[in-house]
């Protein structure tokens, strides 16, 4: 196997006419610099394009007034939803404490496959697409992004960042490397590959609800 | 998979008149392409944000060794390992030592246009493995059988009803015997059938759109959330991936993905963009343990500063597919290999020999509109017309084709024979014609004329009528 590396790689190099080094300076420089290329225009404020682009790709959403008002905004999507008051739960600081109603079912916890709902925190989201961004880690289990079939998410009204290149530029800052995942949540799971009719739910959550925390977290 | 390309002559008369195809690409073909033109549209920046992405990939190209050194490099700080691979066989080889040394069974795949390349699926389920595609298209097509008829959409050629009767015919024997006649009913039931495999998988396969120099990330786009649930329940994640996927930064994998979504779906994006880092970390309650990528060549290295150097800025999104008129007639099969169309038709004869793949150039038009909708901007016609030039210089065209090209090129080398040569020929055809204007048959024209007519020549030559001054 590093025979077939070397050999790539020197096949690369005698083509471009240099020797290959992780280190140049032309790409350190360039990464370093983290520009951004061209950067889409709206009028809207962050949190009104979120919104607007959320409901474009069919996910729902609810005002929170505060941390809380968490559980009773949980509880209304599920009987909204007519589903039973079982949820797995991101062990996530502001999800810590919650009194849940009576006859809650609220575990801390990774998802496995019977779980139907669950709720996590976002690290931000990106008002350009309306969509969250989560990042993997303790607080955060990737699998409740994807296996439940009604996906709820809090996301603080603080961290709605205008473009995808603001979220990086967060995840600097706060986290200095990325996570074993990062996921960009646009909308439910949907599938065209039956006669391009979009459907939603394939093969992630069926439904979409974020809780929009006012004032942060 | 054996390439059929060779015979896509034979391969498209068959695809024109299977009607359950036709009606199938019928439906496809609008919507994309209409789709495309609304999310274009309503961004203003699409054309500043193409030039960025061709610089991008420009800059990434010439320092590639560079990038894919510190990709490594990334790759490994975050606890991950990369296996780079020359051809097919050694990537598959690759894959099947990770999965051996894994004790795995079950393998969930995720989609990924290298691994069709690579035949991913014939070399694990010829070890032993069980091998499940998790997209849905890609999970029809396999139980159907078929390579992929479109990079983007696998079962475009497949209708409904197909559909239902494949999933009927291997469902029932594990007891679903639920109705399939809705969509929602066919999606419902893969959900239930893939969502077991997916919990009971050894080893996620997933492929890559981009892999990221500073981070040492993979990224997938995906709307299913198939990728994701391939990466993260499985013990393992492997990362399929060529060469040329490699990017800078994050920064300028954004302005890559306004492009995809847009020039693919005509989405703003796509549903789920991950970004994987390494395996899962000592605190993390759930991902894989570990974490490898599969760096594939198969003769990428070789078309760096070549004459198809600007095919290594294709980014997969299926435009090229979708606005061109032949794949729009005969659908991705007629290709007879894994990547049909536009791409297709430059990418196949590179990859398995311009012996094999010779007529794929040759069925094109050149009329450019996958150059013209193309988010990279490769000028798809010149890279066909540099094949046909190859052919040609290597003596692949077949003789008719050579002599009449010789004879062509006697004419257009003597202007004043050519004008007169010309002048008899539209003086016969006029006259065979009998003054109907249009041939119903001729001779040497039957692959024309079994379809429609041949209109004759009308009046005098362009260069007669020229003279005598009839110039509007």
């Amino acid at each position: 196997m590093s025979d077939s590396r070397a050999a790539i790689l020197a096949r690369i190099s005698r083509s471009l006419a240099h020797e290959a080094a992780a280190d140049a300076p032309e790409i350190l420089q360039r990464i370093e610099a983290h520009a951004r290329g061209p950067q889409p225009q709206w009028e809207a404020s962050p949190r009104e394009r979120f919104i607007e682009k959320l409901e474009k790709v069919v996910g729902t959403w609810a005002e929170v007034a505060s941390k809380e008002n968490i559980a009773q905004a949980v509880a209304d999507y599920l009987a909204g939803q007519n589903l039973p008051q079982r949820l797995c739960v991101a062990p996530h600081p502001l999800l810590e404490g919650i009194t849940w109603p009576d006859g809650f079912q609220a575990e801390r916890r990774r998802a496995v496959g019977e779980d139907r709902v669950s709720l996590a925190v976002a690290f931000c989201a990106i008002a350009e697409t309306g969509s969250l961004v989560l990042l993997a880690g303790p607080d955060s289990p990737t699998t409740l992004n994807f296996l439940p079939d009604d996906f709820l998410c809090v996301l603080p009204e603080n961290r709605i960042l205008p473009r995808m290149e603001d979220a990086w530029a967060l995840l600097r800052e706060e986290r200095g490397a990325m996570p074993r995942a990062t996921n960009i949540v646009t909308g439910p799971s949907r599938t065209a590959d039956v006669e391009q009719t979009i459907q939603l739910g394939a093969h992630g959550p069926r439904r979409l609800h974020v809780l929009l925390l006012q004032g942060g977290a | 998979m054996k390439p059929t390309a060779h015979a896509f002559s034979a391969n498209a008369h068959r695809a024109l008149h299977d009607r359950t195809l036709q009606q199938a690409l019928a439906k496809a073909g609008v919507g994309f392409v209409d789709k495309r033109r609304a999310a274009i549209d309503s961004l203003p920046e699409f054309q500043a944000l193409r030039e960025a992405g061709k610089r991008i990939k420009d800059h990434t190209l010439a320092n590639l060794d560079h990038y894919l050194l510190r990709f490594e490099q990334q790759v490994m700080a975050s606890g991950g390992s990369v296996h780079w691979a020359e051809s097919p066989e050694q990537a598959c080889a690759a894959v099947l030592d990770i999965c051996k040394q894994a004790n795995a069974k079950m393998v969930a795949k995720g989609k990924s246009m290298v691994g069709e390349e690579i035949a991913i699926n014939d070399a694990l389920e010829s070890a032993g493995f069980e091998v499940v595609e998790t997209d849905l298209g890609e999970y029809i097509i396999q139980i159907a059988h078929e390579p992929p008829s479109h990079i983007i959409a696998p079962a475009v050629h497949k209708t409904r009803g197909q559909i239902a009767e494949l999933f009927e015919k291997l469902h029932h024997q594990s007891g679903l015997t639920r109705p399939l006649q809705t969509v929602p009913q066919i999606v419902d039931e893969a959900r239930q059938v893939l969502r077991e495999k997916f919990l009971a998988a050894d080893v996620g396969i997933t492929g890559a759109n981009f892999l990221i120099a500073e981070t040492g990330s993979t990224v997938i786009v995906t709307n299913e959330g198939n990728g994701d649930l391939s990466a993260t329940l499985p013990r393992m994640h492997i990362v399929l991936a060529s060469i040329e996927k490699v990017v800078p930064t994050l920064e300028d994998t954004s302005v890559l993905l306004r492009l995809l979504a847009r020039s693919a779906t005509g989405q703003e994006i796509t549903s789920y963009t991950t970004f994987f880092t390494g395996p899962r970390r000592a605190d993390d309650p759930d991902g894989p343990e570990q974490f490898h990528v599969v760096l594939v060549d198969n003769g990428r290295s070789r078309m760096l500063g070549g004459d198809y150097h600007e095919m290594l800025r294709c980014i997969r999104c299926g435009a090229c597919l979708n606005h061109c008129p032949v794949y729009s007639a005969v659908g991705g099969h007629a290709y007879g290999w894994v990547y049909p169309g536009p791409m297709g038709a430059v990418l196949t004869p590179l990859m398995v020999g311009l012996q094999e793949g010779r007529p794929l150039p040759n069925a094109s038009t050149l009329c450019g509109r996958c150059e013209e909708v193309c988010p990279m901007s490769i000028p798809l016609p010149k890279l066909l017309r540099e094949h046909r030039r190859q052919e040609f210089a290597q003596r692949l065209t077949p003789p008719r084709a050579r002599w009449a090209l010789a004879a062509w090129a006697f004419f257009a080398r003597r202007p004043e024979l050519y004008r007169q040569a010309t002048r008899i020929v539209i003086k016969l055809l006029n006259l065979l014609a009998g003054g109907k204007g249009r041939f119903r048959s001729l001779l040497f024209a039957q692959a024309w004329t079994a379809a429609r007519d041949l209109p004759a020549p009308q009046g005098d030559t362009f260069m007669a009528q020229w003279k005598q001054g009839k110039r509007s």
